[in-house]
């Protein structure tokens, strides 16, 4: 198995696409959206509690391939407890990472989406989740679309 | 005659190409064929040495590319075996075709209540166009269920076809499942009740003889670009009176005899169809595309494409988890399937590491992919240059697949 490839699965990925973490519904008042690749299908609902400007839970739904599921499940355990404005800067490091290649300090663990700039057929599937987040933080329900 | 698989794999330039330096394996036929030289090369030579609009000019250039934009309608009118060739328009493609029947066939003559019946293989292509017809004329549209292996539940055909189906729209090979349909038995029962029938060839064209008077379907369409001809050109094949009772699709230049700013007076078949200048390059490689075609021939073509499809379908269910969608008798070389626990989206990543070119995600044709519980699909595609190598390779790259996931 060639080294790009390795970069892109790497085990956390492989690990979080298996058992995808906080993989289930927020019920009660939540905010929540969903996000949809019309592409390849995939599909995430995303559900969020904000109590003074910070994230009390986070959690997804949904349905995609390694690199989408990962992606969510890794959001919402960057997400969990960060205000808003932090979160706002993980999206912007995240953006910068899939499609530059820039990796900021700041990423921590989503730095092992790196290798998805290398794939340009899959940086949708890695910002699906995000694009999802923003649209959960609007709390808008039009779905957020990859090809929007 | 042998069939020398080498020699043709010489015609496609393409095919020397290195994908993350290894050969490429190109198995994405069924999305769109690659193009042998003599395409590309018939396509240049008419920008290089006879480029001019057609029907318009007296000088030589001009007669010169309307008599190559004229051969390639009439071999096309040859490969299908049309009366006339009056009854070929060439069109941008199977989509353009479709959706020009729908317009000016179809919209002006259902009354409401009346039904559309499709099959549930039919590609987004052959399920919208019909939707918003049925829409315009408050009608419905019924569906031939598939059955488990991949053909069409023709038992339940005769009760769909009812008094009030007045349109029948069915492909001829599906895209996804490789089903070759029954043409002749269901054209003829929809005929036995007065219901016309169009038929999606996109996906039979390169594989399937087509001859439309034996098969006496009203419509058919084709795309040059799944037939080892250029994208953006095609033909919408119908029956002479049924073409000339239509309303016009586009208007414009072409497509006239008279125009005055009281009236106008329509052109004659097919150009009444073809307004505006024609993608007259298209049609040219196009016709290049079938002679191509007829040169290797379509028999020794298909004998090929099938023992490649037994021997590839043998050796893909040697992988562990992997499912096969669609398994009729009678198919062309199309093997969709699902690995247990790997997406799409993953194998064709994989794939594509070591060279190798697949479909992954939902063919445009998410209903039929909604009838075989799964969101998407892997789907690899013969054509006439594919080798047994080429799947040994596929297969090699599937074990690797596990190899990253497991």
């Amino acid at each position: 198995v060639k080294a790009d490839l390795r970069h892109l699965y790497q085990e956390i990925i492989i690990d979080h696409n298996r058992n995808p973490r906080n993989f289930r519904r927020l019920c009660g008042d939540c905010q929540q959206a969903r996000g949809f690749n019309p592409l390849c299908g995939d599909e995430i609902d995303l559900y969020l509690k904000i109590e003074h400007d910070i994230i009390k839970d986070i959690s997804f739904e949904g349905k995609g391939c390694a690199i989408s599921t990962a992606s969510a499940s890794l959001l919402t355990e960057a997400l969990r407890g960060k205000t808003i404005t932090e979160a706002q800067q993980f999206f912007k490091d995240v953006h910068a990472m899939l499609t530059t290649g820039e990796m900021s300090d700041n990423l921590g663990k989503l730095a092992v989406l790196g290798g998805v700039v290398e794939f340009p057929a899959r940086v949708k599937c890695a910002s699906l989740a995000w694009h999802t987040f923003e649209a959960a933080l609007q709390n808008t329900a039009v779905p957020a679309c990859t090809e929007a | 005659m042998t069939y020398d698989v080498s020699k043709i794999r010489g015609d496609f330039p393409i095919l020397t190409t290195l994908i993350n330096e290894k050969p490429l394996v190109y198995l994405d036929n069924a999305a769109t064929t690659q193009k042998p030289r003599v395409v590309i090369d018939a396509m240049t030579h008419y920008y290089e040495h006879d480029n001019a609009n057609v029907h318009r000019g007296v000088h030589t250039l001009s007669e010169q590319a309307t008599q190559a934009f004229e051969a390639a309608r009439g071999k096309i009118q040859h490969y299908i075996n049309a009366k006339d060739r009056r009854e070929v328009v060439f069109m941008r493609g199977t989509t353009e075709a479709i959706n020009c029947v729908a317009h000016s066939f179809l919209t002006p003559r259902l009354q409401p209540e009346e039904q559309i019946v499709l099959t549930g293989m039919e590609h987004h292509s052959n399920i919208v166009p019909w939707q918003i017809v049925a829409k315009r004329t408050v009608t419905n549209l019924r569906i031939i269920p598939v059955k488990d292996n991949g053909e069409l539940d023709l038992d339940k055909l005769d009760a769909l076809l009812t008094k009030k189906v007045k349109f029948l729209a069915i492909t001829h090979v599906s895209n996804v499942l490789g089903t070759i349909n029954p043409l002749r038995e269901i054209i003829q029962l929809a005929h036995d009740k007065g219901i016309l029938v169009l038929v999606d060839g996109s996906q039979a064209g390169p594989h399937v003889p087509i001859d439309v008077q034996a098969l006496d379907c009203d419509f058919y369409t084709l795309s040059a670009h799944k037939m080892y001809g250029p994208t953006g050109i095609g033909a919408l094949y119908a029956k002479y009176h049924l073409l000339d009772s239509m309303i016009p699709y586009q208007t414009g230049g072409e497509m006239v005899k008279q125009v005055d700013f009281e009236k106008t007076e329509y052109n004659d078949l097919p150009y009444r169809f073809e307004a505006g200048t024609p993608n007259i390059a298209g049609a040219i490689g196009f016709g290049a595309a079938i002679d191509y075609l007829n040169q290797v021939g379509l028999s020794q073509i298909a004998t090929h494409e099938q023992a490649l499809l037994k021997y590839a379908t043998e050796q893909i269910q040697q992988i562990p988890g992997l499912r096969l969608i669609g398994t009729a008798p009678e198919k062309v070389g199309v093997l969709t399937f699902t690995l247990a626990g790997v997406h799409p989206h993953d194998i064709g990543t994989i794939l594509n590491s070591v060279g190798v070119a697949v479909r992954a995600g939902h063919h445009c044709a998410m209903p039929l992919m909604k009838r075989f519980g799964v969101d998407a699909t892997v789907r690899a595609s013969l054509a006439m240059y594919s080798t047994r190598e080429e799947i040994d390779s596929l297969v090699k790259a599937l074990h690797q697949v596990h190899e990253v996931f497991v």
